[in-house]
């Protein structure tokens, strides 16, 4: 945090995430999806930084917003529409916003929200490997970190660095992708493997046996149960852009 | 022959026919059952449990559990993060009858990390109701069913990972009574074991994670009921009076285990075996397998703690998988004694010591050197392991036999000492010491023999024992 101070978390803050493949949660053996070179931003989008946003576009204030865009817990720690609440840290992530939200504000920034794939590949850095998916400590750190309550209070920058220099991908937050709902968790996770072969095959769902699916089973679990209006806690964002051809 | 076989055969499947037709009857005649009015279910934390539905009639029954994922401890020092139904582990004890039309709402409180869901086993539909209750944290979700099956039933979490959740703690007993209810009893309690895995071992204080390795082998460092080490011993036992009836609904949420439930001292009058209409009587051990429970009824007739353990029983105490039962009122001593009696247990002749071959061969002492060598073989042989290589004994335990006050003050005590053992308190250099020395197995010369050598060694008071005073001593008793 200490290098932190000083550091404006504007437009340029962000580190390209070098091209590569990736097996998803939900893919086969065969099925590495690729995923082309792209820029993500280095921390989460803070309360600070959304505060300036709805002042800037009364539209998402929370007095104002449409129900269509968010539900009644947008925002709904906050003072008012312009103020956050006392005990609100300025350099926490921003939580409570809806999809539609996060998605405008990455869209005022001349960004995008990156889509689930590319979160993910993102994601699967340590802070030395690129993929540390076979990495059982990184893993057993990260299950323990979704287990560990009020993590959202704590000011960005606050977990690891990874191999790529983004902050926070697992620990304090969780965030919101562009496409959050192309996998289709039923919600009886136990019948998921039958009905949607594609996209969380029998073999995912049965014989996940390290540590990283598990992990990845409560991401996707989260995205299964949340709808783009909704606010939730724990649940922030950051942006993404294409890097130039 | 073969003709009465088939015959008897065809008679039997006609009976099973009319067994099942009457089974699916009873489902169908619950689905048509009326419901008036509309309640909400009162739920209760363990180990207690609602009060009886009694004869009430099937009503429209509104059932609200909150999820809440909460930090608690596990032992003395270890602290865990619990994903609950309520608040605690296990959830709160939901009782309706059959016929019930019944409301669930999942709360899940919105400092919650995680999407959650519940699978009731008392439901009859898709996943027991998890396919309907996904829910985000910060949100609400209802959905509705009908109970048709009477019996005890675990709920629990059904998302994924499905074993981590109920891991942590995500599930519970609903009790669906019958038409008219149980049959009423004095006392009723809520009994959930559960296995938990954490990233240190048992007992190893502070904030534990929970091991997904651990959990996919099935090493589980904790098997508690409800929930922690201790919930229901000391202050936490259950209680009940001499002469009550009680009813424990036993579940067991897993996720891995089978519970050999076992309640030291007491009989089980009557069990319904995993928690279903047929009753068991008279037994010793129920297994309740996970994700399943059992309706065990039990009368007690003395006082005291009986301790309620699963019979797998390095769980119960090496894994926290013991509980209390304290009943209080007064003795039954045609039933139970008590300790009547205590006493030492020397067969006939005493307490043998065997040397073979040693009695045949004695050799006689010529001289005091002589027999003070012979003496100090069967020192050695005999004395040794107790009273030490140089007669110093064993503090609190076994008297020493160097500068002994004790010894030196009389020689014939001594010797009856060594004839025929010694029990009871005694003082030795000042010292007070509260043990047994068995009778020993040797003729009057290896007695005269061993008691020189002692008294011959470690500052004691150099006498020589003769055979013959030994004899005399022998003949004395």
């Amino acid at each position: 945090m200490v290098s932190m101070s000083g550091l404006s978390l504007g437009q340029d803050d962000m580190k390209m995430i070098g091209a590569g493949s990736y097996l998803p949660l939900y893919g086969s053996d065969t099925d590495e999806v690729f995923v082309p070179a792209f820029y993500l931003d280095v921390y989460p989008v803070t309360n600070q930084e959304f505060l300036a946003f709805v002042k800037a576009n009364p539209a998402w204030r929370k007095s104002k917003i449409l129900g269509l865009f968010a539900d009644g817990s947008y925002l709904n720690t906050w003072l008012n529409d312009t103020t956050l609440a006392v005990e609100m840290d300025p350099n926490a992530p921003v939580t409570n916003v809806s999809w539609f939200a996060a998605k405008e504000y990455c869209d005022c920034q001349e960004k995008r929200l990156p889509g689930m794939d590319e979160w993910e590949y993102a994601a699967m850095a340590s802070e030395i490997q690129a993929n540390a998916q076979t990495d059982s400590v990184f893993n057993q750190r990260i299950v323990s970190s979704y287990e560990t309550p009020k993590t959202y209070s704590q000011p960005v920058g606050s977990t690891y660095r990874n191999y790529w220099g983004i902050y926070d991908m697992h620990g304090l937050i969780w965030e919101w992708t562009f496409d959050f709902s192309s996998v289709l968790i039923s919600g009886e996770s136990r019948k998921d493997g039958q009905t949607d072969r594609n996209l969380f095959c029998a073999a995912g769902a049965v014989s996940a046996s390290n540590l990283m699916d598990y992990a990845a089973f409560m991401r996707y679990a989260f995205r299964g149960s949340i709808k783009a209006n909704y606010g939730i806690r724990n649940l922030g964002f950051r942006c993404a852009k294409t890097a130039n051809k | 022959m073969l003709k009465i076989f088939q015959g008897i055969f065809k008679i039997m499947s006609v009976a099973l026919l009319l067994v099942m037709i009457a089974c699916s009857q009873e489902q169908q005649d619950a689905a048509t059952i009326r419901v008036s009015g509309e309640m909400q279910a009162e739920l209760v934390a363990p180990p207690m449990v609602p009060e009886p539905v009694g004869s009430r009639p099937a009503t429209r029954l509104k059932v609200e559990l909150e999820i809440i994922e909460k930090e608690a401890e596990m032992a003395n020092g270890v602290r865990y993060v619990y994903w609950t139904f309520g608040g605690s582990v296990p959830g709160k004890f939901i009782r309706i009858r059959i016929g019930d039309e019944v409301k669930v709402t999942l709360k899940n409180h919105p400092d919650n990390k995680l999407p959650h869901n519940i699978d009731m086993h008392a439901v009859t539909g898709p996943g027991g109701g998890a396919t309907s209750s996904f829910v985000a944290p910060g949100h609400t979700i209802t959905f509705s069913f009908k109970a048709l099956n009477p019996g005890l039933f675990v709920y629990h979490c059904a998302t994924a990972p499905v074993g981590m959740h109920i891991a942590n703690g995500m599930y519970g007993l609903i009790l669906v009574e019958p038409e008219g209810g149980l049959p009423p009893v004095d006392k009723e309690y809520y009994i959930m074991q559960g296995d938990f895995y954490t990233k240190g071992k048992y007992g190893e204080p502070g904030l534990q994670a929970f091991d997904m390795q651990k959990a996919i082998d099935e090493h589980p460092d904790y098997v508690v009921f409800n929930g922690k080490v201790g919930a229901l011993t000391g202050d936490n036992a259950i209680t009940a009076k001499v002469g009550e009836t009680i009813r424990l609904f036993v579940g067991n949420g897993g996720p891995n285990l089978v519970s050999s439930f076992h309640v030291i001292g007491e009989i089980f009058d009557k069990v319904h075996i995993e928690a279903g209409s047929l009753i068991n009587e008279n037994v010793q051990t129920t297994l309740i397998p996970a994700g399943g429970a059992a309706m065990v009824e039990l009368k007690v007739e003395v006082p005291g703690t009986f301790i309620l353990v699963d019979h797998s029983i390095f769980r119960a105490f090496n894994k926290g998988a013991l509980g209390m039962l304290k009943v209080l009122g007064k003795e039954n001593k045609a039933i139970y004694s008590g300790k009547e009696q205590e006493g030492i247990y020397q067969p006939e002749g005493g307490t043998i010591q065997e040397m073979p071959g040693e009695n045949a061969k004695t050799p006689k002492a010529e001289s005091l050197s002589q027999r003070i060598e012979y003496g100090k073989q069967i020192y050695s042989q005999t004395c040794y392991a107790c009273h030490q290589p140089n007669g110093e004994g064993i503090p609190n335990a076994f008297p020493p036999l160097a500068q002994s006050d004790y010894m030196n003050a009389d020689v014939d005590r001594a010797i009856s000492t060594v004839l025929h053992g010694k029990s009871g308190e005694i003082m030795v250099n000042g010292k007070t010491f509260n043990s047994v020395m068995p009778a020993q197995n040797l003729s009057d010369e290896q007695v005269a023999n061993v008691l020189t050598f002692v008294y011959n060694s470690w500052g004691n008071s150099k006498l020589e024992v003769k055979p013959e005073q030994v004899q005399k001593v022998r003949s004395g008793h």
